[in-house]
Parts: C-alpha cells; structure tokens; sequence
C-alpha cells in the first residue's frame, strides 16, 4: 500500500453560537465532532453527506484554513494542529483547494493571469519572477485553455471554463494534495464530464491525492477509490467504493443510496426506496447516542443509549458505525 | 389559536366556484394544455436573444411531461410565458400560442390571466426562499389566494392554509401556520411552494427545478410529493429540470430542448433506450456509470451556442459527432421517428443505429 499523506485523528470542530452585547457563548454547533481518517498517496478520498453534514468544514479544518477545535492533523507526518503560522503558510504550498462557485471564487477584477500567478507571489521561491507568464501559461494548457487567454477577466468565461481557472490555481504549486469542495455541482452536466476528466487526468499526470467532497453520488463513485459517508459531524462509514456502494452496512448509507434517481425508467418501481422522514437535526444540539436514530428505521432504545463507533462489524468488511449494520443492496433492481 | 377554534370558524364555502372566469369558454374536450410555436426573445444589448425558438407540446390531464436540457436552453422561459410572468421588458413573446383547454392564454387581458393563474395552473419554483415573502407568516401567504380570489374572510383563509400545510404533510400545521419562511428547512418549504401552487385546485401543476436545490433524501420526499397529489387529483405536471435521474423517475413523455428548440420528443421508455437525437445521446452518456469506472467519462465537447449568435443550421452541428455539412446548411426540421417521437436531426436512423 502506498504512504499516507494526510492523516486526521478525532478532529473536532465546534463554532461557537454567542448571544448578547458581551457575545457570551450560548452554546456550539458541532459541526466536526471526532473525525478520524487517512489519505493515501495517488487516492481519492470521496467524502458524501447532506446539506450541513460538516463536510465542507472538514475538508477546510483538514488544510488548516479554519483551526481545528482539537485532534492532530498530520501532512506527511508533520502536525498541523497548533502550528505556526509561518510554517503553516509554507506547508499550505502542499494542499490546494478548488472551491464550488467558480463565479464567487475568482476575483471579478483580476485577470486570468494574475488569478493563477497569485499563489507565485506568495511562494516566491517556486518560479523566479521573470519565469512566472511562462508558468501560468502552461498551467492554462494544462487544464485545457488557451495560453492567450491570459489577460482576460474570469467574467468573459463560462462556468466550466472558469472552475479550468480555478484547478489550473490550485495546481500552481505541485501540491501533493487538492481538496475538492464540490468542484462539479455548479455545472451542468455535459460539462461536469469534462472537469471530471480533467481532474482524473492531472492526478495521474501528477500523482495528485484528492479528497472529493461532494453530494452527487454518482460522481464520487466515479472518482473516488475510497468513500467516506458524513452525518452530522461525524463519519458513518468508510471503505472502498465497491464496498460502499455494493456493501453497504449503514442504514443512513442506504437510505441515500436509494433516494438517487436512476436515469433508468424500466427501473421505475423495480427499486427499493428508502424514503427518510424528517429533516437533518440541528448540530447544535445533536441527539443523544447515534446521530443518525431520529430518522433511522432500525432505531432502538441502545440508539439512545450509546453511541456506536466506526468500526468493522460483524459480516462487514469495513468499517460502520451502526448498531445494527447489516449489508443491504440498494442500487440494483429488487424484483 | 387554537385548533379547535379554527374548526369551530364555520362552514367554508366550497371552493368550486373559483374556475369560472365569466369571459372564458373553456373546452372540457380540448388538450388540457397545447403548447404550439412559442416563441420568445430577449433585447439585449449584444442584440436579440431567441431564447426560446419555436415549442410545441401537448399535456393531458394525469400525465407527467419532463423538459430537459441544460441551463440556458430556455426551459425555464418556456415554463414563463405559459404562466404568464416573463419580465417584459426585455422578454417578449413573438409568436405561437398557448392554449389551455382550447383558450389562447396569449390573447387574455392581464385581468383574465390572472385568474388563469392560481385558479388553472400553479407553479413551483425552484428557490423557495426567495419565491416566498420573508416578512409574511406563510399561513397568512397561503391565505392571501383565498381572501384575494375567493372573497374568504382571514378565519377562513387561515383555516384553509391550515389544510394546505396538513396535506403536503407538514407536521404540526395548525401550529407552523404561524411560522416564517426562514423558520422552516428547505424540504418543508418546497412543501409549503407547493401548497401554494395546489391552493386553488388547478389543472396543471408546472414545477420548474424543484428539487434542485435539496438533497436528494429530501428530494426522493418532494418527488414522491408532487407524484402522490399528482395522481389524486388527476392533474397534468410539467416538470423541468437539467436532472436526467429525476426525469427517469416520473415523467410519461420527454421533451429535450438545445438552445431554444425541442431537439427530441418521446417517451420516457423509448428515448433512454434509445436516443434519437445526438445532443440526448451525448446527454445520458456523460452521466457516470458503475461500468465506466476507471475510464473516461464521454462528455460533450465545447459550450452551449450564444443565443444572440446561433450556429447557421442545426445549432448543435460544432458539438455533434454526426455533423456534416448538410447541417450546417439547413435547420433541422422535426423529423417524425416513429408515432408519438420526434428529433430534429437529419440523421436520426443513423444515431439510432449507433
């Protein structure tokens, strides 16, 4: 198996909700709550779950862009947890970060050039100064646009083109690591293609590893070798794509495998449909034991009680955090 | 108040007396909406935009009706102007017709149109947060059709928004009537845009996008939803999205659009086996699948055309894998496949073949 790049143990963050003319903290929102996981070189970690799973924060707590409440987050070995910040500006020349909006993520008066010879002027020591126009321009041909674009304004591209702008940043500095936050959902779909396999195509040409974080299910299986499912701060289950997907042990997994519409209409009733009652509750004030009970089918009062870990159950073969894990097939016709 | 005291408002009139519009004679044994030629551009500075360029379609009472197609190919002003709520300037509709059970809502006065809406078709729009009013209750929003076109007084329109909330199952509703938007999840306030749009009874439902911005447990919720009234009711729904999972999932008949123009109608069996037109074909196979892990996705090279510059001939030749130059001499007209399927690709046989 290859090294381990980037390694997270029990990473917690919580944001505090402060109320009152002395912002007195009133209570916190849990958004990580013990988070352990580890990225391999040349991997794609896919990381899924709802609107306000955490997950957006978990991949941003992990490249040390908002401080980690506590755990240890170590890149290559190195803990980020408490680190200067000095030296956490130079090791960030290591994980990059493509964001979601490619209209919001560019500055609107910048131009091409500057937006991706940016990252050069903090890292002056990657490209001497006069070397610099040479690099971005590769960097556009890298992703596929053209060198003479250099001088235009991120309002004169589309919004493939313009997420092509915001990888061809995040590749500037040979990262070893580039945390994908939704990089494919502002997009439609003839072009989601089209970035997917350019990003495919950089991690082989750089042996990038990604952390994909996303909530189309189909992209992630696409992308990923491993998958991380997130509910309410914390991991759910984690194993490989086949096993997630084709295995999965997790009621929560299950049920958002099968609420994915499959562009198969002969499969229109011939699938087995989990349909969750309820809403996400407030990471405020989680509920109590497992997080998932209050919308779980297969809740009982040990739910309440005691809080399952992630770990490898019985009849699995990877690791879930369920009481009552069991594999359960969810993509396929039933009938 | 309580429940009781709602239940204890008195005898609501019944609401069937909302559908007649004195001045309208509609048909009973006309399509329930016969969509034909619409047409709609945009003045814009860079020049006149053909967003949408010549539709057609007909809705039958109970069926389901998907408009696919990516952003910008003028689905959503489709949905628009049959409704009648296109900005205009600089939308204007330049021709075709719109006729709802034999009348041409086209040709109403702003008066009658309004009672067509709400009354005969309701619309559910993607982003609930802002197509509800923050600084009203929604109990008193969904009483304001009651009170507006009904004539209900405010204890009877709350009563009914009462009933509204209990049916597209928000729990607690004699409760959460009281409620702002903002104090609602996203799921539940697609539930209460959808109870809006169900207020009055109507005919169609158009839903444009509506769970576009959920997840998909909740949209699985919503789906389900709107199918359920759906049925109940006997209603005819369009349903436009850029979801090609969604559409699988419910519609009768497809209707893919490019650029401002249907490029391929069918239904739904027919054309995800097999695609008559080469833009729905690229389409479903850029979606990945379990069997194409590890390879490439097939994606759609280059962008969607500026609507102000169109490609002579098909507009979807500089993408397409079949052109050749016959497209880009002549427009495509709307080649009948087979009975009921229609694509407007010179070469249709040749990608059905493929």
């Amino acid at each position: 198996m290859s090294e381990v790049v980037l390694a997270a143990a029990d990473v917690r963050k919580y944001f505090p909700i402060t109320a009152g003319v002395f912002k007195r903290t009133v209570g916190q929102v849990q958004a990580v709550d013990g988070v352990s996981l580890e990225l391999y070189e040349g991997e794609t970690l896919g990381i899924v779950g709802e609107s306000g799973c955490g997950k957006s924060t978990l991949a941003r707590v992990l490249m040390g862009l908002i401080p980690a409440t506590s755990g240890s987050i170590r890149l290559e070995g190195e803990e980020l947890v408490g680190m200067k910040p000095a030296r956490l500006r130079q090791i960030r020349r290591d994980v990059q970060i493509i964001f979601q909006d490619p209209y919001s993520s560019l500055d609107p008066r910048m131009t091409v050039g500057n937006i991706i010879g940016e990252p050069f002027e903090i890292h002056t020591e990657v490209a001497p100064k006069g070397d610099r126009r040479r690099r971005v321009e590769e960097l556009l041909e890298v992703v596929g646009l053209s060198p003479e674009h250099i001088n235009r304004y991120p309002h004169q591209f589309s919004g493939g083109q313009r997420q092509r702008i915001g990888i061809a940043r995040a590749l500037a500095l040979r990262p070893k690591v580039i945390i994908c936050d939704e990089p494919v959902s502002a997009l439609d779909i003839s072009v989601q293609a089209q970035v997917v396999n350019l990003l495919e195509n950089l991690q082989d040409e750089f042996g990038l590893s990604y952390i994909f974080v996303a909530h189309d299910l189909s992209v992630v299986r696409h992308i990923s070798d491993r998958v991380a499912v997130m509910y309410l701060g914390k991991l759910m289950e984690l194993g490989t794509e086949d096993q997630i997907y084709e295995r999965p042990m997790h009621p929560y997994t299950q049920a958002l495998l099968s609420a994915v519409p499959v562009p198969d209409p002969r499969l229109r009733g011939r699938r087995e449909q989990i349909v969750l009652t309820g809403d996400l509750p407030s990471a405020a004030d989680p509920p109590s034991g497992c997080r998932f009970r209050t919308r779980c089918w297969k809740a009982q009062d040990i739910c309440a009680e005691q809080e399952p870990v992630l770990e490898v159950r019985a009849h699995g073969d990877h690791p879930s955090a369920c009481h009552f894990a069991e594999v359960k097939v969810v993509t396929r016709a039933t009938h | 108040m309580s429940d009781s005291d709602i239940l204890s408002a008195g005898p609501v009139p019944e609401p069937a007396d909302s559908k007649a519009i004195a001045s309208l004679h509609f048909d009973p044994t006309a399509p329930l909406l016969d969509v034909q030629e619409l047409r709609v551009d945009f003045h814009t500075h860079e020049g006149v935009a053909h967003a949408v360029n010549g539709v057609s379609f007909t809705l039958e009472a109970g069926r389901t009706l998907g408009i696919l197609g990516e952003s910008g190919c003028g689905k959503s002003v489709t949905a628009q102007a049959i409704m009648g709520i296109l900005d205009s300037p600089p939308a204007r509709v330049v021709g075709g017709r719109v006729l709802l059970s034999g009348v041409d809502l086209l040709t109403l006065n702003e008066d009658d149109r309004r009672q067509v809406r709400a009354n005969r078709i309701g619309m559910v729009f993607q982003d609930a947060l802002s197509a509800l009013n923050p600084v009203f209750k929604v109990g008193w929003q969904l009483g304001e059709l009651f009170r507006k076109r009904l004539g209900y007084s405010r204890t009877q329109a709350r009563h009914e928004a009462v009933r509204l909330l209990d049916l597209v199952g928000i729990p607690a509703a004699a409760q959460r009537v009281d409620d702002y938007p903002h104090q609602f999840s996203g799921g539940m306030r697609q539930r209460v845009m959808i109870a809006m749009a169900l207020a009055l009874d109507p005919d169609v439902i158009i839903a444009d996008e509506p769970t576009t911005a959920l997840d998909v447990t909740v949209q699985a919720q919503i789906m389900k939803l709107l199918a359920d009234l759906q049925a109940e009711r006997n209603m005819g729904l369009i349903l436009i999205t850029h979801d090609i999972g969604v559409v699988a999932d419910v519609a009768d008949d497809i209707c893919v659009m490019y650029a401002g123009r249907e490029v391929e109608k069918a239904d739904v069996y027919s054309i995800y086996d097999k695609p008559a037109h080469p833009y729905t074909q690229a389409l479903l196979e850029s979606i990945p699948r379990v069997d194409m892990k590890g390879k490439q996705l097939a994606s759609i090279q280059g962008l969607p055309p500026n609507l102000t510059q169109m490609p002579p001939g098909c507009a979807f030749h500089p993408r397409c894998r079949f052109a050749r130059q016959r497209c880009r001499d002549d427009t495509p007209p709307l080649y009948t496949v087979s009975p009921g399927r229609l694509s407007a690709c010179h070469f249709f046989q040749e990608v059905l073949d493929t």
